[in-house]
């Protein structure tokens, strides 16, 4: 239990993947002007990053470690997100159309997100088994999906404020990200 | 001449990570050193020019209904080969890059290209854009690393032959954690538009992301 414990608060808290690994910050800038978006793309990023854990671990554990072929990894996991990614779509868009409205926006462009092939690979590096490893994927797109909440709630307010003609759009969101991540900086130590 | 044009569009004009704003997350989180910086140029360099150069010889055979998986196969193949070559010849800058080294796979100015250009475009200019948009990505990496590592640090280069120490003690670590990697890219694009005289993108550049007609960000079906 322990350990699912620090796996999560590191996941979400310590360990963001958005504000200390950087991965994902395409979308992270692109998307988190609305908290709406923000909401249907976290969702949408928790669902893949935990349903590509659930295919990727067996496929390296069972395929490509006996084999000896470990080196394959990032071709094949990519090809397991680009085609699970396609699959879902796909599947949304036949039986559950009102769910595919609401996420199916977002889908494509989670094939080319680095935070679900990186989570995938960190896993694998991180040597932990299975239910770990799902468990990380999914908190990751938890503390993902906050970050992007938090982050529409800072631009909400950007949007209004007075800022130098140069500093308008990408700079001053940047150093926005710069004060929330230092915010959460606080939290380091806090699993350790 | 045209070729030249293709060139060096890509280092200073239409610059992937200081221009157009592709490629933000090895931009942010390796470039802690200038080393780093320059490697992870250089191997995306080699990934871009290859994947371009066979994206372009391939332009008639790939069926455009499963383009985006080829592209990112093909692309992925020769990530795969430049691990391989780091980690036999750069073993340390190969630690040092770690997972990112494989995430070249997915850094969308390398889609982006292949989208945009090398499939619509012969061979050589396919080629000389991809050394272009890879030194343009390099000299933006190595600006950041130079910048974080010597207000972090206060040297440059640390560890390797050419170490540089800077005789003021400026160094502020909070510039090599990733607060300060926001912060400085942040300014450098601001001063970028400053003196390029540009009004500053209102929106990321995801416009030559392939995905770009989909995704809300672009002001697409959102």
């Amino acid at each position: 239990m322990k350990t699912y414990l620090i796996i999560m608060f590191s996941a979400i808290l310590t360990d963001n993947f958005v504000l200390s690994k950087f991965m994902g910050i395409c979308p992270f800038l692109g998307v988190s002007k609305k908290l709406s978006s923000s909401l249907g793309m976290g969702a949408a990023v928790i669902f893949v990053m935990a349903c590509a854990t659930m295919f990727t671990y067996p496929v390296y554990s069972l395929i490509l470690e006996p084999m000896g072929l470990t080196y394959l990894r990032t071709i094949i996991f990519i090809l397991i997100i680009a085609l699970f990614v396609q699959l879902v779509e796909m599947v949304l868009k036949k039986f559950m159309p009102p769910l595919y409205k609401s996420l199916g926006v977002y889908l494509p462009l989670i094939t080319t997100n680095c935070a679900v092939l990186g989570v995938t690979l960190i896993n694998i590096d991180n040597k932990y088994n299975f239910m770990e490893s799902l468990a990380n994927s999914t908190f990751v797109g938890v503390g993902f999906t906050l970050v992007l909440i938090i982050f529409a709630g800072v631009r909400s307010k950007l949007e209004t404020a007075d800022i130098p003609e140069t500093f308008k759009g990408i700079p001053s969101t940047l150093i926005a990200a710069s004060i929330v991540s230092l915010s959460f900086m606080g939290f380091a130590g806090f699993t350790s | 001449m045209s070729n030249l044009k293709e060139f060096t569009k890509g280092i200073i004009k239409e610059n992937p990570t200081l221009v157009s704003l592709l490629g933000m997350c090895p931009t942010l989180a390796i470039t802690t050193q200038a080393m780093n910086g320059l490697g992870m140029g250089l191997a995306t360099t080699f990934v871009l020019v290859c994947s371009n150069v066979v994206i372009s010889l391939l332009k008639n055979i790939i069926p455009k209904a499963v383009k985006l998986p080829c592209y990112i196969v093909i692309i992925a193949g020769f990530v795969t080969l430049i691990e391989f070559l780091m980690k036999g010849y750069l073993p340390e800058l190969y630690a040092s890059l770690g997972t990112f080294l494989s995430l070249i796979t997915v850094n969308c100015i390398i889609l982006g290209r292949a989208e945009i250009f090398a499939c619509k475009n012969k061979v050589i200019p396919s080629a000389l854009d991809g050394l272009g948009m890879g030194f343009g990505f390099t000299l933006a990496l190595c600006i950041m690393g130079t910048i974080r590592e010597i207000l972090g640090t206060g040297a440059l280069f640390a560890e390797t032959s050419f170490e540089i120490k800077i005789p003021l003690d400026v160094s502020m670590a909070i510039f090599i954690l990733p607060a300060g990697g926001f912060f400085v890219l942040g300014v450098i694009i601001a001063m970028v538009n400053k003196l390029t005289n540009k009004k500053p993108p209102k929106e990321i550049g995801c416009k030559a992301c392939p995905n770009s007609a989909v995704c809300g960000a672009n002001g697409g079906s959102e």
